[in-house]
């Protein structure tokens, strides 16, 4: 029998535990180790499973099946949505954002009217969701004590609001333990962290025990709740419930963002934005494993408790405590407890900053009660315990009021209804620059006002405090406006009817009213810096847009009241040496002094209220909207010409691409040339080296017989004239080359040139015995040539077949034909004939064919190359055919004049 | 015993005024025109000095040298290069492989001969 005294008792041991963790988080904080690892951000994050989830999901399980999960599949989504929830976080970090609430209102121009309006919707919003925390305490606490002396406390205090009341001591505790008011917990974030093991634990362990201590495992609890037809419907996906499915997985996908503890937590609390990566893994992992034991408990509750009466949502407690596993059921309490309390008192810090922040300090500061107050960090302290214990007891007043009135699901549904409201002034101030203050208003209004008309007012009519005619005659009794029904569309569950219409009058309102108004300049500025947050990262645009004069000892002095004189000196002091002076008393009062203030100031009293006081003591100059916008283009421009410059050097590494590979080109030239000099050289050296060494013997040697002297003397001469024509094909191929050969041309007929360099060359035929033929048409058009370059090419090709073919069997056969084009001379011989290779290599300047010993000193290397440039000169070609041991076929053609030539 | 002179070159014109030199200065001479015959030559005839053109059909004068020098039985032949491109890269690589002299073409006789009789150390 567990005693109430002892439930207490434990959950007081564990209260103290966790703050035990927070005072570590805090004391390492301070110390500049920081224990915020990617990892505890990551589990902090699962302060987004209550309570609700807690017991919640079995309960939703029994009578939903697998729609339970929708709850998470959306922030699983949403998470992978990293860019966004970067540039949120980036955001937030530039302008020191302290809540959602100034958030927005920073975007839209540090409006108070904005800060103060999301403010009271996150309340409104936000206090059920905090009561079904209460209800969710106070429920497991009765089935813990169900057989107990229930009156343990006196009558008038009960177990739910000494809850409360615990609670409230322990959040003033976590949040406001810093007598400066700045935006980070970590102490706080750590304590999460923690409750978020223990809370899977306790989870992970009830579900073990019900799933294979009770019944026979995964299988066998499926297996009876398949064989069930009343339980098989939970196992099935309903796809009539396609369009909840859809809703529900949007609205919970905003709530993890939009929910005033999850935007505290992901983005305010954010140490590191490199976390996020290990939370968008870790943290879907984390909701998986919650969840897997849902439905084997669901189904496991039901098969138990057949017949009986029960209630769904605290299975968890109850089926541990049927076979008398209080120990079990104490664990559970304890992570139930953990889920609780991690988000009230996440919720309640993030709530009470921005009560405090957006609410009462801009009516204070408006009048002016605080003007004497030297020191008013304190008051702000004081304000947020205050709220703190207001947010609950509202909390507490409304889980009284509400009692039994509705399943806890219902509840959940509604906050984070609520706060999907936020969702088109935020997404649209982060990427739409075009959006505006009076279109936010709007679109907040508008949707604020749908979603009480159609969720939180029927939810109080269905608890009875009001009469519920709007909802079932719709209101002054016209059909269309019946709450959950707005103009006839009915079929959908109430949530998402309302998620419908409050989003669509929302966003149509937000963006109508956003194209029809002007942002002023501050909003102007702000809208640029948000939207481009990556690009203003600096502040150097935030300095341009201000103007005026600023004393130093007034923004001391504001920083002083505000933060505590400690903590503004320090800050102040961090903030010299970053300009690189040692004492903050030399800075000059410009600026970069006047918004590094503010920015702390925003830390600590919102960006809305900390604009408020700066602008009441630097005497500012009023900036244009036009000049706004004008530095902010400048800036853009500055950004165009770095792209242009881009541009220009990537231009020019192309071009230093081309230049290089014409370079190399030129190299290769060099090459070519300076191998051809060689060449060249060798070429002549040669003759050279015979001439000059026989020369010198003859001359030495005066007696040197007559016979050698005769050989010698014919070597001499016949090695000058091989010099002799070297030189003269060497000039004939550079003129050919360079194009400054001199050319006669005129009508020539082939026929005569081939007889004539057949007879010119008879007698060298004759001589070597080798055979040679001709076979000339009857007629032969004439053609446009030189008639002297085409003998060259004729005697080239002519000698060239004698030398190579064999004395005596040698055989040379020369063939005119033409056609309508051409005229095609061929010289074929039966010589040795040519490899593949040799057939271009013969083309290429001093590459003499074969290995003729004998007839070398006849050849120069040069008679090809220079016939095929005359070939070509007169638009023909020069080719061979040819294979070893086949002979060799040498063939040119000349063109025959175009029609219009021969005219 | 007269030295014995290979000359290697692939111009008849060269071979037969360099053979005609040699012959008058004494020296036992043999001739080839490529390389690989001169490979042979060096085997049957066993020269103490050669004349090698580097220019030359089938194997050039530096694939004749340095074949003959990964040979160490020919360690006592002397190589003069002879050249008619007179780039000093030639001259450094000819060196290099293992020559042991190098004359550009045209050469000049009494230095020629000159050389010859120096390297094989009569006078």
């Amino acid at each position: 029998m567990l005693s109430g005294w002892f439930i207490l008792l434990l959950s007081t041991v564990y209260m103290a535990i966790l703050f035990a963790v927070a005072r570590f988080g805090d004391a390492r904080a301070d110390a500049g180790k920081s224990i915020i690892s990617a990892n505890v951000y990551a589990l902090s994050l699962a302060v987004y499973c209550t309570s609700w989830t807690f017991y919640g999901s079995v309960g939703r399980a029994t009578s939903g099946g697998l729609s339970f999960l929708t709850i998470y599949i959306g922030p699983t989504l949403m998470l992978l949505m990293t860019g966004v929830i970067l540039k949120m976080i980036r955001i937030s970090k530039v302008h020191r954002i302290t809540s959602i609430a100034d958030f927005i209102a920073s975007r839209y121009g540090k409006s108070q009217l904005l800060a103060g309006l999301v403010t009271i919707i996150a309340v409104i919003g936000v206090v059920p969701y905090i009561a079904l925390q209460l209800k969710a305490i106070s429920a497991s606490l009765d089935v813990l004590l169900l057989d107990s002396d229930a009156g343990f406390l006196p009558w008038w205090l009960d177990s739910t609001f000494l809850i409360a009341g615990l609670l409230a001591v322990f959040t003033i505790l976590f949040g406001t333990r810093h007598l400066d008011a700045t935006e980070r917990h970590e102490g706080m974030v750590a304590a999460v962290a923690f409750e978020s093991v223990v809370k899977l634990l306790a989870f992970l362990a009830v579900g073990l025990f019900v799933t294979y201590g009770m019944f026979g495992g995964l299988s066998d609890l499926f297996q009876r709740a398949a064989a069930s037809p009343e339980l098989g419907r939970l196992l099935q996906l309903d796809s009539s419930r396609a369009g909840t499915w859809t809703a529900m997985i949007l609205l919970s996908g905003l709530a993890i963002i939009f929910l005033p503890r999850q935007f505290q937590i992901i983005v305010v609390e954010n140490v590191n934005e490199s976390h996020l990566k290990r939370a968008v893994w870790l943290f879907p992992l984390y909701l998986l494993l919650i969840n897997i034991f849902v439905l084997p408990l669901a189904i496991g509750g039901l098969l138990h408790f057949q017949g009986q009466p029960f209630n769904a949502d605290t299975f968890v407690l109850t089926l541990p405590l049927s076979r008398g596993a209080e120990g079990l059921a104490l664990l559970v309490f304890i992570g139930g407890l953990s889920a609780a309390t991690g988000m009230v008192i996440v919720e309640t810090i993030a709530l009470s900053t921005m009560v405090c922040n957006d609410l009462v300090m801009p009516w204070l500061l408006r009048s002016s009660r605080i003007g004497a107050s030297k020191d008013l960090s304190r008051l702000l302290i004081g304000i947020r315990r205050a709220a703190i214990t207001l947010i609950l007891l509202l909390g507490y007043i409304y889980f009284r009021a509400a009692g039994e009135a509705y399943a806890l699901v219902g509840i959940g549904l509604i906050s984070f209804a609520a706060v999907a409201q936020f969702a088109p002034a935020m997404f649209g101030g982060m990427y739409w620059k075009q959006g505006t203050r009076a279109g936010a208003v709007a679109g907040l209004l508008g949707g604020f006002a749908v979603w009480l008309y159609t969720l939180l007012l029927p939810s109080f009519a269905r608890s009875g405090w009001i009469g519920n005619s709007f909802v079932e005659q719709g209101l002054f009794g016209i059909a269309g406006l019946k709450a959950q029904a707005l103009f006839g569309m009915s079929g959908l569950d109430e949530i998402s009817h309302s998620l419908w219409w409050s989003l669509l009058v929302n966003l149509g309102l937000y963006i109508i009213v956003s194209l029809n108004s002007r942002p002023d300049a501050v909003e102007a500025g702000q809208a640029e810096r948000f939207v481009d947050v990556f690009r203003h990262s600096t502040q150097e645009t935030d300095t341009r847009i201000w103007r005026g004069r600023a004393s130093m000892d007034e923004l001391v002095n504001l920083l002083e009241r505000f933060l505590g004189p400690a903590r503004a000196q320090q800050q102040l002091s961090i903030f010299a040496n970053e300009r690189g002076t040692t004492n903050w008393r030399n800075l000059p009062a410009d600026a970069d002094l006047v918004h590094f203030a503010e920015a702390q100031l925003a830390g600590a009293i919102g960006s809305a209220s900390a604009r408020v006081m700066v602008s009441s003591v630097a005497q500012e100059e009023e900036i244009g909207l036009e000049e706004v916008l004008d530095i902010l283009d400048e800036a853009t421009q500055v950004r165009a010409y770095s792209r242009e410059l881009e541009a220009k050097s990537q231009e020019l590494e192309e071009a230093t691409t081309e230049l290089r590979a014409v370079n190399e080109r030129l190299r290769e030239l060099d090459k070519m040339k300076d191998d051809f000099i060689s060449t060249v050289t060798h070429e002549l050296r040669t003759p050279l080296t015979s001439i000059r060494a026989l020369s010198e013997m003859l001359h030495e040697d005066p007696r040197m017989e007559l016979n050698d002297r005769k050989r010698f003397l014919g070597i001499i001469v016949s090695e000058t004239e091989r010099l002799t024509r070297l030189i003269n094909q060497i000039l004939d191929m550079a003129k050919l080359e360079s194009g400054r050969a001199e050319w006669t041309t005129s009508e020539v007929d082939v026929r005569d040139v081939v007889r004539e360099s057949m007879d010119s060359l008879g007698q060298l035929f004759r001589e070597k015995g080798v055979a040679l033929s001709g076979e000339l048409p009857e007629t032969c058009p004439l053609v446009m040539a030189d008639r002297d370059r085409l003998t060259q090419v004729m005697i080239n090709l002519l000698s060239n077949a004698v030398k190579f073919v064999a004395g005596e069997t040698g055989k040379v056969h020369v063939r005119l034909s033409a056609d309508d084009e051409r005229v095609r001379i061929e010289v074929s011989d039966n010589g040795p004939g040519l490899t593949a290779d040799e057939c271009t290599v013969i083309f290429e300047k001093f590459r003499q064919g074969g290995n003729t010993m004998t007839d070398k000193p006849q050849g120069t290397g040069l008679g090809l190359p220079i016939s095929r440039q005359i070939v070509e000169y007169f638009g023909g070609n020069l080719w061979v055919e040819s294979e070893p041991g086949a002979g060799a076929n040498f063939i040119f053609t000349v063109p025959l004049p175009g029609p219009e030539e021969q005219q | 015993m007269a030295h014995k002179i290979l000359i290697v070159d692939d111009e008849p014109n060269i071979v037969i005024s360099l053979e005609f030199l040699m012959k008058k200065e004494g020296f036992e001479v043999a001739v080839a025109t490529d390389g690989d015959e001169a490979l042979a030559k060096v085997a049957s005839f066993a020269p103490d000095l050669m004349l090698l053109d580097v220019m030359m059909p089938k194997k050039s004068g530096f694939e004749v040298c340095e074949a003959l020098r990964a040979d160490a039985n020919n360690a006592s032949l002397q190589i003069v290069m002879l050249t008619a491109k007179g780039r000093d890269t030639e001259v450094a690589k000819g060196l290099a492989i293992g020559a042991d002299a190098y004359m550009t073409k045209p050469f000049s006789t009494k230095e020629l001969v000159a050389k010859v009789k120096s390297m094989l150390g009569v006078c």
